[in-house]
């Protein structure tokens, strides 16, 4: 294993992930999930993330971005901190999805897959994430809110922005 | 935590355990969890499979197939293994009924799995989870766990002699993977593009093995039916419509929510008694039945059953069973173009007529809300769609197409309205952004 390789991942996602490739009756199931829970942990995928996954599994880097960029939630520049993402889907637009996502753009500064100059934040619009009968929902990286208002808006940011100050 | 709500005319089965804390083993148990995994372990698979075609039980992703006719296309004999695959892949919008099974009841999800595995002979089952479901997927890993701890996965499960495995697997952002074929290319670490059928999945499956292919509420309904008795879980419903569902009601409805409710219940009722009726006191405008892809009902079509054969007859689909009330104040277009916007960052692109057909789509929508049609836009978006019909792999294109045509059809004057230069009336959000 490379000097890189050894750094790239904490010890703990390196073992996550050499027991994912092995659990499977095919290795290559394991790419997925090994994409996603490398990216919760060094921000996106990095050239090096994907050299790394491709050689864990043992396909090419390049099969490797074939699939990655199918799938919405995987990307290839870092988000912010907090990645804030606004559902403005049917039942989510009818109890006020668009005024929420609006709210967000006004207040960050920053429009559709826009990130802060601090990277504290980053604003999404998403497609449904599943919280319909509690519209209008947003996903702060994996944390729901439900039940929204244009009102609550400030107060999620300031529950992010105190989280980052206590270094959670 | 999302809200839970309750109606007195909810048949509480699938949602029995709801709000209890059977996330954990031992009160799953104390609520009389894996005793029909039990049953089935000592009963075989004919009778699991009999018990199933009696319960009437059909799919509940949305095709309404019957689950005991399913399992019983797989073949008893095969070279390859078999496998179970649970899709909780849940994207539908206005669909969230999975979310409250793999948050307050995940064991039952596993034991269906269980139950499924032994019906036709697989030794593995994989319950895929969309990505965006992160903190369930952990609910439901742990639930695993503690059923291996059991001895209720594993080499002999409940002391048998039989083998069976639980991986819970996560997805990554892709509407198209819940579509079965998509799913299987997925959990195979693959980009999410259809298959062509046949061979139907039964036959060669994942990693080319018979498979199959249940949604999370079908799974977490089968222990409980069979609990019963498939007879007695068919009678809860109505003809041909085995048992109750999930309906989730969503949009301009004064109390929003997940309600258990038998097949075949009134979608009247359901609209203006279980949910309170429209929000503020407002008119009902349109009624989607049953999630984003099935046509739109309008006020005057909603004196029908809510079941898979009474919808359709109707002229829309019973689908994922999330129901969205639209109020008297809501852009017709512009619900299309949200709608069609989505299909359309959605549709994988395997196939060219969903491809071209939902860009095209939105793109007329998009100029079209924005005051900028013609009258022939009409007929071409109605033409667009009715050529996306059946022409796909997978039902994606058809999932686009047919809620276009319901709106075009039954709201053209609401298009026409939108003519010549005119802005829309509504003026809700006239520059929906062309992402």
């Amino acid at each position: 294993m490379s000097a890189e390789a050894m750094t790239l991942f904490s010890p703990e996602l390196a073992a996550r992930l050499d027991a994912l490739v092995e659990r499977y009756p095919a290795r290559r199931s394991a790419l997925i999930p090994m994409l996603l829970y490398a990216q919760d942990e060094v921000g996106y995928l990095s050239d090096a993330v994907i050299d790394e996954v491709a050689r864990r599994i043992g396909i090419t880097p390049l099969d490797v971005r074939n699939v990655a960029t199918y799938y919405s939630m995987l990307r290839f520049q870092p988000a912010g901190k907090f990645n804030v993402q606004v559902c403005t889907n049917i039942s989510c637009m009818l109890r006020g999805g668009y005024k929420i996502f609006d709210r967000f753009q006004e207040r960050l500064g920053i429009g559709h897959k826009g990130v802060t100059a601090d990277g504290l934040f980053s604003l999404e619009e998403v497609e449904c994430i599943g919280a319909c009968c509690w519209a209008p929902a947003i996903q702060v990286n994996y944390d729901f809110h439900d039940e929204l208002t244009e009102e609550q808006v400030d107060a999620i940011l300031a529950q992010y922005r105190s989280q980052n100050a206590g270094g959670r | 935590m999302p809200r839970l709500v309750s109606h007195p005319d909810e048949v509480k089965i699938v949602t029995s355990r709801f709000g209890k804390g059977a996330a954990k083993i031992d009160t799953y148990l104390e609520l009389g969890g894996y005793a029909s995994a039990r049953k089935a372990l000592a009963e075989g698979a004919e009778w699991i499979i009999n018990e199933m075609k009696a319960s009437g039980l059909r799919g509940r992703g949305g095709a309404g197939f019957p689950t005991g006719m399913k399992w019983s296309f797989v073949p008893k004999q095969s070279a390859k293994p078999k496998y179970v695959l649970v899709n909780g892949d849940e994207s539908e919008p206005g669909t969230c009924k999975d979310h409250l099974i793999f948050l307050h009841d995940p064991h039952a999800v596993i034991e269906g799995t269980i139950i499924a595995g032994l019906a036709i002979g697989a030794k593995m089952g994989f319950i895929y989870l969309r990505g965006e479901y992160r903190y369930l997927i952990q609910i439901v890993e742990r639930a695993v766990a503690e059923a291996y701890e059991r001895g209720f996965l594993g080499k002999s499960i409940f002391g048998s002699e039989t083998e069976f495995e639980v991986i819970v697997q996560t997805g990554a952002g892709a509407y198209e993977v819940g579509e079965e074929s998509a799913l299987m290319e997925s959990l195979e670490g693959k980009r999410g593009v259809p298959r062509i059928k046949p061979p139907f999945p039964a036959v060669v499956g994942l990693y080319g093995g018979p498979t199959v292919i249940n949604n999370a509420e079908t799974i977490a309904t089968v222990p409980h039916a069979l609990a019963m008795g498939g007879a007695a879980y068919a009678a809860v419903g109505s003809e041909r419509n085995g048992g109750t569902r999930l309906f989730g009601l969503s949009g301009h409805i004064e109390r929003p929510g997940v309600y258990e409710l038998p097949m075949g219940y009134s979608l009247r009722k359901m609209i203006y008694e279980v949910g309170g009726g429209v929000r503020g006191g407002r008119k009902l405008k349109a009624v989607v039945p049953g999630g984003s892809s099935t046509p739109v009902l309008l006020p005057e079509e909603i004196d029908i059953g809510m079941d898979f054969d009474q919808v359709g007859k109707a002229g829309s689909m019973l689908g994922s069973g999330g129901v969205v009330v639209i109020d008297d104040q809501t852009c017709m277009v512009e619900f299309a173009l949200r709608t069609i916007k989505f299909y359309q960052h959605e549709s994988c692109g395997w196939c060219i007529p969903c491809r071209e057909g939902t860009d095209w789509l939105k793109k007329s929508l998009t100029r079209f809300h924005a005051g900028f049609g013609t009258e022939k836009d009409i007929d071409n978006i109605q033409y667009i769609a009715e050529n996306m019909m059946g022409r796909t792999f997978c039902p994606l294109g058809d999932a686009a197409a047919m809620p276009t045509l319901g709106f075009v059809k039954k709201f053209r004057k609401e298009f026409e309205e939108h003519l010549h230069g005119k802005p829309c009336p509504y003026a809700h959000h006239p520059e929906v952004e062309l992402v």
